[in-house]
C-alpha cells in the first residue's frame, strides 16, 4: 500500500485517497469552439506512460483537498509535484 | 509401545505434558511443544495424506512453512482443510485425518473472533534466527529505534535483546509499496479447545516499516529420481530439526542422498543419534560420502520399510533424506520489488537490489550455505511419469517436459501450463528443481530461465482472518432514518439503498407485496399517504458564486430562480451523459439547498468539491452536506392539503399562496420546518422538513393528523410504480452512463442560452446528436397481466431471425399498475420516440417473446391535471 503525502495532512495511506487521472488537463475555456475531435480529445486521451505521471489524487477520507504529484506507474514511486 | 522414534532425552518438548490426539483411526500420544507431524513421526507415522490428482500416498517431507506434501484436515475442535501436519501444534484432543484430495469446510458458522491491528516501527525484522536477533539487537541497541521482530515459530526461551517487540507465531505474508507488510498471528490455534472464545483466534498485522531486515533463511531443495513421492522420503534438514527440536528419529537405518556438503553434519548427527546412515552424493568427487558419484534410480517396494537402488546396489532403508541445495527465502523481498541474480556457485537465487528500504542477512542472503550445481537431471525414460517435481501439485518431469515440447520457453508459462509451483507452497522445496527440469529440457542454464515471480500471500491465509471484524452487523454501517423504529413497529420490510435502510413496504396481516403495494399505490392516488423520504441527499451551497456554481453544473438555469421557488435540475459528466438529478431551491440570494438521489449523494458532493477546487477556485462557493441534518416526509395524495392544513395551521395552503415548486417556512405540527411543494408522483404533494431530531415527532403528528382521512404509509416500491406511471426516470436504474437527459425525454431541461454547462459539448457530438439512439418510452404489454422482467431485450419481429437479432433495447422498470389496471414497464428502445404506437416483443424468462405496444413514458396523468389536487 503506497504511502501518500498530502500537502495538507502529511504522509497517509492509500486508502485514504481517490485517483483522479492525469493532471495539467485543463478544462477548456469555450468548450463550443472545440472542434468535434478537439473535444474527444480533451475528453478521452491522457497520457498513459511507463514511468512517471503527474496525477491528480483527492484526500477523500481526510482532508478532502484535490492536489497533484508525481508517481511513476511502474515502481510507485511517489514525489511531490514538481 | 507408545512413541518409538522419541529419544529418551533432548529437543523443545515438554516430556512431563503428554498430549493425547487422533490420526484416522489411531489414538497417539505426543508431547507439548509437538507439532503434529513429530507427533506421527515419534509414533513412526510418515505417510499422511494421498496426492491431489494422482492418489498417490503422501508423508512428511519438511518440518516447516514449506512442506509441500503433509496436508491434513483438521476435524476437531474445528474443521479446517488444507494444514501442513509440519505447522499445526499439537494440543490435547486434536483430532486429524489424512487428506485425501481436497478438504471440506465447516459447516457450521466459525465461533471464533478474528482481528486486525496496525503496528508502526522503524525497524521491522523478519525471522529470529541467529542473523534475525542480532540484527534486531543491533537496530535496538544504536538508536532506541522501534523494533518488531516477527518469527512463524512458537516462542522459543532463546534471550531476547532488550527493545525489541516480538511476535511469535506471526507469518509476515505480504511485502507492499512503501515498506507496507501484512502479517498473520496465530495467537489462539495452539490451544485446541482450551482456547478463550474472547481472545482473538487470529490477527492480522498491517505493519508499516521505516527500514525491513530479512532474515527469513533458505529452504532445502528436493532431488528428482524416480518415485520420490513416496513417505520416508524427505529433506535432510528437516530430519534434523526433528532430531534437535523435538527429540525425534525419523527412521532407523537412512540414505542420504545429497548434491552438497551441508547433509554430512545431518549424517553424523543422526549417526550419533544411533541412526544407521549411508550417504550417497551425486558428486564424483566427494571423498567422505560412502558411495560418490552416485545416482538414485529406483525406490523399490511400498512398506514403511523399503528398497532404493542407488550407485548399482540396493540398499534396504526406512528413509531417505535428500538435499538438493538450498533456496534462500525471497519471497517477500521479491514482493517488494527486489531483483534477484542466480549464483552459479550456490546454485541459487540471491538478492540483487531493490528500491524500497529492505535488508537481506543470514541465509537469506546466502550466507553459510553450500556450495551446490543444479541437480541431477534423469536420461529421459519411462520413470519420469513418476519422478516429482512439485508434490502437491502431482507435476512431474515429463509433465514439464511435455510443456516444453509443446513450445512453451517461459517459466512462467510452463507453471500456468503444468501447475507447478501454484499449490499452498507455492513451490517452495521446489521452485529451483523446476526451473532446473525447464533449463534441461531447453539445454538452457537455470540462471537464464530464472523463477516464477513470487506472489502474496507467502502462506495460505484464511479468509475469516482477512475479514477480521468486518463481517455481518460491522461489514459496513447501517444508516437508519429517525423514523425507523416506526417503520419496523409497523411490520415493514426494509431494502437497502447504498448503506441506508429504506422502508420497502408496509404489509398488513396476510398482504403479500403485490395486494400491499396496490394499496398504498390507491391510497397516494384517491386519498392520502406518506413516505419517509429523509434519505434524499441534502447540500447546502452558500457563497456570492453559488448561483453561478449550479449554472455551470445543472443543464438548467438557477441563477433566474426567485427566493422561496423551486426547480427540478439534472446534472451531466463532462461525456453528456446524466449523473444525477433533483431540486434546486433557492434559500436565499447567496444560498442554494440542492437535493441529489438517495444513492449519489455523496458523488455529488464529491464531484462539486472537485470542480470547485481544481478549475474554479476562483468562485466563492461552499458547500456542505445536510443530509443526515433533515428528516423528510412526503405527504402525498388528494388529501395531502387538508392534513397539513391541520398541522400547519398559520401556513396558507391554497393553491394561490402555495403553488407547485415553491417552498416555504412554516411551523408544522409545532415544530420548525421547511415545506415544498414538489412531487415524485405527480400528485399533490409536499415535503415536510424539519431537524433530524424531530422526525420522530413530525411523522406520528402527520400520522395523527390523517387518521381520519386514512392517511397510508408507503415504501419506495410504491414510490417507484407512483414515479413510473409519470414517466420520471431514476438514475442508475432507467440510465446507465450511456443516457443522455434527451435520450431520457428531458430535453426541456437543456437551457436555450448558449452559457456552457458540464457535458454540453458532448451533446452536440455526432454519437448523441444521433435520432435513432435509445430513448426512454413506455411499454404496455398486451397481456395485461404479463410483468415483464428488468432487463429484458426488446426486438422488433417474431420469430427472431437469423443472428445476429437487431437488439432495440431493454427493460428498466417494471410493475403492475392499479391506476392503469394493468402491467407496465419503462424501457430504453432505439428510436423509441418515433416508435410510439408500434408493437415490440419483449423477451420473457421462459425464453419465448411477448408482444409489448410503444408508449409515451408518461403513462398516467399525460397533462398533470392532478398536481394541485
Amino acid at each position: 500500500m503506497m504511502l501518500i503525502t498530502c500537502p495538507w495532512c502529511g504522509p497517509r495511506n492509500e486508502t485514504e485517497f481517490h485517483y483522479g487521472g492525469e493532471a495539467g488537463v485543463a478544462y477548456p475555456t469555450d468548450p463550443a469552439a472545440l472542434s468535434d475531435e478537439e473535444w474527444g480529445r480533451f475528453l478521452f486521451v491522457r497520457a498513459n506512460p511507463k514511468g512517471v505521471l503527474h496525477e491528480r489524487w483527492s484526500h477523500s477520507a481526510g482532508c478532502r483537498r484535490w492536489f497533484s504529484l508525481h508517481r511513476d506507474t511502474v515502481t510507485h514511486e511517489v514525489g511531490p509535484a514538481r | 509401545m507408545s512413541q518409538p522414534f522419541r529419544h529418551a532425552d533432548g529437543g523443545l518438548v515438554d516430556r512431563t505434558r503428554p498430549l493425547t490426539f487422533r490420526f484416522g483411526d489411531r489414538t497417539m500420544t505426543g508431547y507439548a511443544g509437538d507439532t503434529l507431524a513429530s507427533a506421527l513421526l515419534a509414533n513412526g507415522v510418515h505417510g499422511v495424506a494421498s496426492s491431489v490428482n494422482l492418489g498417490r500416498p503422501r508423508g512428511i517431507v519438511a518440518a516447516g512453512v514449506e512442506e509441500p506434501s503433509a496436508v491434513v484436515q483438521i476435524e476437531a475442535p474445528f474443521p479446517e482443510p488444507m494444514l501442513t501436519a509440519t505447522t499445526v501444534e499439537l494440543h490435547d484432543g486434536l483430532v486429524a485425518h489424512p487428506l485425501r484430495g481436497q478438504g471440506w469446510l465447516a459447516p457450521d458458522p466459525d465461533p471464533a473472533r478474528y482481528d486486525a491491528v496496525w503496528a508502526h516501527c522503524e525497524v521491522l525484522v523478519v525471522g529470529a534466527g541467529p542473523a534475525g536477533i542480532a540484527a534486531a539487537a543491533d537496530a535496538a541497541a544504536a538508536t532506541g529505534d522501534r523494533v518488531i521482530l516477527v518469527d512463524e515459530r512458537p516462542p522459543r526461551t532463546s534471550k531476547l535483546p532488550a527493545g525489541v517487540r516480538l511476535l511469535t507465531r506471526t507469518t509476515v505474508v505480504g511485502y507492499y509499496d512503501d515498506n507496507f507488510l501484512v502479517a498473520v498471528q496465530r495467537r489462539t490455534n495452539h490451544l485446541g479447545s482450551a482456547a478463550p472464545l474472547e481472545q482473538a483466534r487470529e490477527r492480522l498485522w498491517r505493519i508499516r516499516a521505516g527500514r525491513v531486515v530479512l532474515a527469513t533463511g533458505a529452504h532445502e531443495q528436493l532431488i528428482p529420481f524416480p518415485d520420490n513421492d513416496r513417505p520416508g522420503i524427505m529433506l535432510a534438514g528437516a530430519a534434523l530439526v526433528y532430531l534437535r527440536d523435538y527429540g525425534v528419529l525419523v527412521g532407523r537405518r537412512a540414505l542420504v542422498y545429497t548434491t552438497n556438503d551441508s547433509a554430512y553434519a545431518v549424517a553424523d548427527e543422526l549417526r550419533g543419534a544411533g541412526v544407521d546412515v549411508v550417504v550417497a552424493d551425486t558428486r564424483a568427487d566427494a571423498p567422505s560420502a560412502d558411495l560418490p558419484g552416485a545416482r538414485l534410480t529406483a525406490v523399490l517396494g511400498d512398506r514403511r520399510a523399503f528398497g532404493v537402488r542407488v550407485a548399482d546396489r540396493q540398499l534396504d532403508v526406512d528413509v531417505v533424506l535428500v538435499s538438493g541445495g538450498f533456496s534462500p527465502v525471497l519471497h517477500l523481498y521479491s514482493q517488494a520489488g527486489g531483483r534477484l541474480r542466480y549464483d552459479d556457485g550456490l546454485g541459487a537465487l540471491l538478492p540483487d537490489g531493490c528500491r524500497q528500504r529492505v535488508e537481506v542477512f543470514g541465509s537469506a542472503a546466502g550466507v553459510g550455505l553450500p556450495r551446490c550445481g543444479p541437480p541431477p537431471m534423469p536420461e529421459p525414460s519411462d520413470a519420469d511419469g513418476w519422478t516429482f517435481v512439485d508434490l502437491q501439485r502431482d507435476v512431474t518431469i515429463a509433465e514439464v517436459r511435455r510443456a516444453t515440447g509443446a513450445g512453451l520457453r517461459s517459466v512462467e508459462h510452463v507453471k500456468r501450463y503444468t501447475t507447478a509451483g501454484t499449490a499452498h507452497d507455492q513451490g517452495k522445496t521446489s521452485g529451483l528443481l523446476t526451473s532446473a527440469t525447464v533449463a534441461a529440457a531447453l539445454g538452457s542454464s537455470a540462471a537464464e530461465v530464472g523463477v516464477t515471480t513470487f506472489r502474496p500471500p507467502y502462506v495460505p491465509v484464511s479468509f475469516a482472518t482477512l475479514a477480521g471484524r468486518d463481517r455481518a452487523d460491522l461489514f459496513d454501517p447501517a444508516r437508519l432514518t429517525p423514523m425507523h423504529d416506526w417503520h419496523l413497529a409497523r411490520g415493514a420490510t426494509f431494502e437497502n439503498v447504498g448503506q441506508w435502510k429504506r422502508a420497502w413496504y408496509y404489509p398488513r396481516d396476510g398482504e403479500d407485496m403485490a395486494a400491499t403495494v396496490a394499496r398504498e399505490c390507491r391510497a397516494a392516488r384517491t386519498g392520502v399517504a406518506m413516505m419517509d423520504a429523509s434519505t434524499l441527499g441534502k447540500i447546502d451551497v452558500q457563497g456570492p458564486d453559488a448561483g453561478e456554481f449550479l449554472d455551470r453544473l445543472y443543464t438548467n438555469v438557477m441563477t433566474t430562480l426567485a427566493i422561496g421557488a423551486v426547480r427540478y435540475g439534472v446534472m451531466c459528466r463532462l461525456d453528456g451523459m446524466v449523473f444525477d438529478d433533483g431540486t434546486v431551491a433557492r434559500l436565499a440570494a447567496d444560498r442554494f439547498l440542492v437535493t441529489t438521489t438517495t444513492g449519489n449523494a455523496a458523488a455529488v458532493l464529491d464531484w462539486m468539491e472537485e470542480w470547485l477546487q481544481t478549475e474554479w477556485p476562483n468562485l466563492g462557493v461552499w458547500c456542505t452536506s445536510v443530509t443526515e441534518q433533515w428528516a423528510t416526509v412526503a405527504l402525498v395524495g388528494p388529501g395531502a392539503r387538508a392534513v397539513l392544513a391541520r398541522v400547519a395551521p398559520d401556513l396558507a395552503v391554497d393553491v394561490e399562496s402555495f403553488p407547485f415548486m415553491r417552498w416555504r417556512e412554516a411551523t408544522v405540527a409545532g415544530l420548525p420546518a421547511r415545506v415544498f411543494r414538489i412531487s415524485f408522483s405527480g400528485e399533490l404533494a409536499y415535503e415536510v422538513n424539519v431537524a433530524t431530531w424531530h422526525g420522530y415527532a413530525l411523522w406520528q403528528a402527520l400520522t395523527t393528523a390523517g387518521a381520519e382521512a386514512g392517511i397510508t404509509p408507503y415504501g419506495t416500491e410504491t414510490m417507484h410504480v407512483l414515479r413510473a406511471e409519470k414517466g420520471y426516470p431514476i438514475v442508475g436504474q432507467d440510465t446507465d452512463g450511456t443516457v443522455t437527459p434527451d435520450d431520457l425525454g428531458l430535453g426541456w431541461a437543456l437551457r436555450k442560452s448558449t452559457k456552457d454547462f458540464v457535458g454540453r459539448r458532448s451533446l452536440s457530438r455526432p454519437d448523441t446528436a444521433r435520432s435513432d439512439r435509445k430513448q426512454l418510452v413506455g411499454l404496455l404489454p398486451e397481456d395485461p397481466a404479463l410483468l415483464l422482467v428488468e432487463g429484458a431485450h426488446i426486438v422488433e419481429h417474431t420469430p427472431l431471425g437469423p443472428p445476429p437479432v437487431p437488439y432495440l433495447g431493454h427493460v428498466t422498470s417494471s410493475y403492475p399498475s392499479a391506476a392503469l389496471g394493468q402491467t407496465f414497464a419503462l424501457a430504453l428502445v432505439a428510436s423509441g420516440r418515433q416508435r410510439i404506437g408500434e408493437r415490440l416483443y419483449a423477451t420473457t424468462m421462459d425464453g419465448k417473446l411477448a408482444p409489448v405496444q410503444v408508449t409515451s413514458h408518461v403513462l398516467y396523468d399525460p397533462e398533470g391535471a392532478r398536481r394541485d389536487g
